[in-house]
């Protein structure tokens, strides 16, 4: 297990994984794509328009999930200054910031013929736009410091930081929304969910961490190399490709 | 030589950082002279009516406070990391998040509470009852040591680096929203203000627990 630690050996099975990864990847959002586009029935209330509901909630999900998994990277890297884990934590931020974008403009565009309105202050979309601001500071810490163990470490704070903050803004957001918009935005109410719903929602949200998966071992895998350039198995690495 | 004890050495720079500041008056006048600026823009912005104003009065005060509070931030640690007495106190054998909060105290001192202060002229300039003028200061009372405090912890992230000021606010800013809710909040929401208040304290208390520690921790990082 601790073999993997050094990004040399994490490289070489990063490379191992990522085809699996992408494979199941493609094969679980083909599945997921067309049980919910094709075959799941349309919505009695919200006719076909519901259909956004498989790509807006799984990454919905996704933008927590790696926020949380970004500050538990960090923070396993300032405890242990191990590599990796400050590699995985800086490769997490601009897959969960995307994932937070395509959650708010979907959920615009969903809320056009929902709501009535592209953007309400619902307390889950402001909650949503402050996650995005807070991803965005961690990137811009991030790219502000040239020293790559420096921009590590900073960044982790901050995200520790962030993720003590994300239940309290949430709440105080949530708070501030019950007080302003009295029913305002009626939501369309949520009965529970068909299955013929509810499989393609989860295989999407299957298909879309595995996806993260394999686009952070990715960036992880070129964010190694470039930190380790002047290492001598990053120089056979690259001869061999050439 | 023994070194002083910690209450010696916190209220040591804390005394440091008031006396230095208050030589150099204008450092202190600028945030509240920024502070009523914006405040004044507002009414020039969205009209002279006196309703829309005593509506707005609290979250633009609140809001003009956070950007002045933001603004401030750099003086905070940044003259001490150019002269390198922030080394020294990080060698000192005291706590460094301890030094840290008199560092933050004095900053509040300096910034927040000049702030608190001048609102009530302020708030009355923006046409706002005065029967709740005690929500707001009391609102302003619990929440500007808030701004420092999570404010120190962007200040500490970002010693020495280029472009610093603008950072400092995109990492700041997304942070304060929880205060500038409960705090504007306790002014607008008549019925829940106790309620309010009390969350804003309870905040208030967290920041003063963990900011610190996660300041000082930043403050190692850029010291490094």
């Amino acid at each position: 297990m601790y073999k993997y630690a050094s990004p040399k050996n994490f490289y070489a099975l990063a490379g191992q994984l990522i085809p699996w990864l992408a494979g199941l990847t493609v094969l679980l959002l083909a599945v997921g794509l067309y049980l919910g586009l094709f075959v799941a029935p349309p919505d009695y209330q919200q006719g076909e328009s519901y259909r956004i509901m498989f790509i807006h909630v799984p990454s919905a999900w996704m933008s927590l999930f790696v926020y949380v998994v970004m500050a538990a990277a960090g923070a396993a890297g300032l405890a242990w200054h191990t590599k990796i884990a400050e590699v995985l934590a800086s490769a997490c931020a601009p897959v969960g910031a995307s994932f937070t974008l395509i959650t708010l403009v979907t959920g615009s565009l969903w809320g056009k013929p929902m709501w009535g309105t592209w953007w309400a202050w619902d307390a889950r979309l402001t909650s949503e736009l402050i996650l995005l601001f807070l991803y965005i500071g961690f990137m811009a810490l991030q790219a502000s410091i040239d020293e790559p163990r420096r921009a590590a470490r900073a960044a982790a704070v901050l995200a520790l930081v962030g993720v003590v903050n994300i239940p309290i803004i949430h709440f105080s957001v949530e708070w501030w929304n019950t007080l302003h918009q009295p029913a305002s935005v009626s939501k369309v109410g949520t009965p529970s969910i068909h299955p013929s719903m509810l499989v393609p929602l989860l295989l999407m949200a299957l298909g879309f961490k595995l996806y993260f998966f394999t686009v952070v071992l990715m960036r992880m895998r070129y964010q190694i190399l470039e930190r380790e350039k002047y290492s001598h198995w990053v120089a056979e690495v690259l001869a061999a490709e050439k | 030589m023994s070194a002083p004890s910690l209450f010696a050495a916190a209220r040591g720079v804390f005394m440091r950082d008031v006396t230095v500041a208050l030589r150099r008056s204008t450092d202190i006048l600028t945030p509240l002279v920024f502070f009523t600026i914006v405040v004044t823009l507002f009414p020039l912005g969205v009209g002279p009516g006196p309703n829309l104003l005593r509506t707005m009065a609290p979250g633009v005060i609140w809001v003009a406070a956070l950007l002045a509070t933001m603004l401030s931030l750099g003086r905070l640690f940044s003259n001490d990391y150019a002269d390198g007495t922030l080394e020294q106190l990080a060698l000192a054998p005291h706590p460094l998040s301890i030094l840290v909060l008199s560092k933050i105290l004095a900053h509040w001192v300096l910034t927040g509470l000049p702030l608190v202060i001048i609102s009530p002229l302020l708030a009355l300039q923006l046409n706002f009852e005065d029967q709740h003028m005690w929500i707001l200061v009391m609102s302003l009372l619990l929440g500007t040591p808030v701004l420092s405090l999570v404010g120190s912890i962007g200040a500490a992230l970002t010693l020495g680096l280029r472009g610093g000021g603008v950072l400092v606010s995109l990492l700041v800013l997304p942070l304060y929203t929880p205060a500038l809710i409960f705090g504007a909040g306790a002014v607008s929401a008549r019925d829940l203000t106790e309620v309010h208040l009390s969350l804003l304290a309870a905040v208030l208390v967290l920041a003063t627990i963990f900011a610190p520690w996660a300041a000082a921790a930043g403050l190692r990082i850029s010291l490094d």
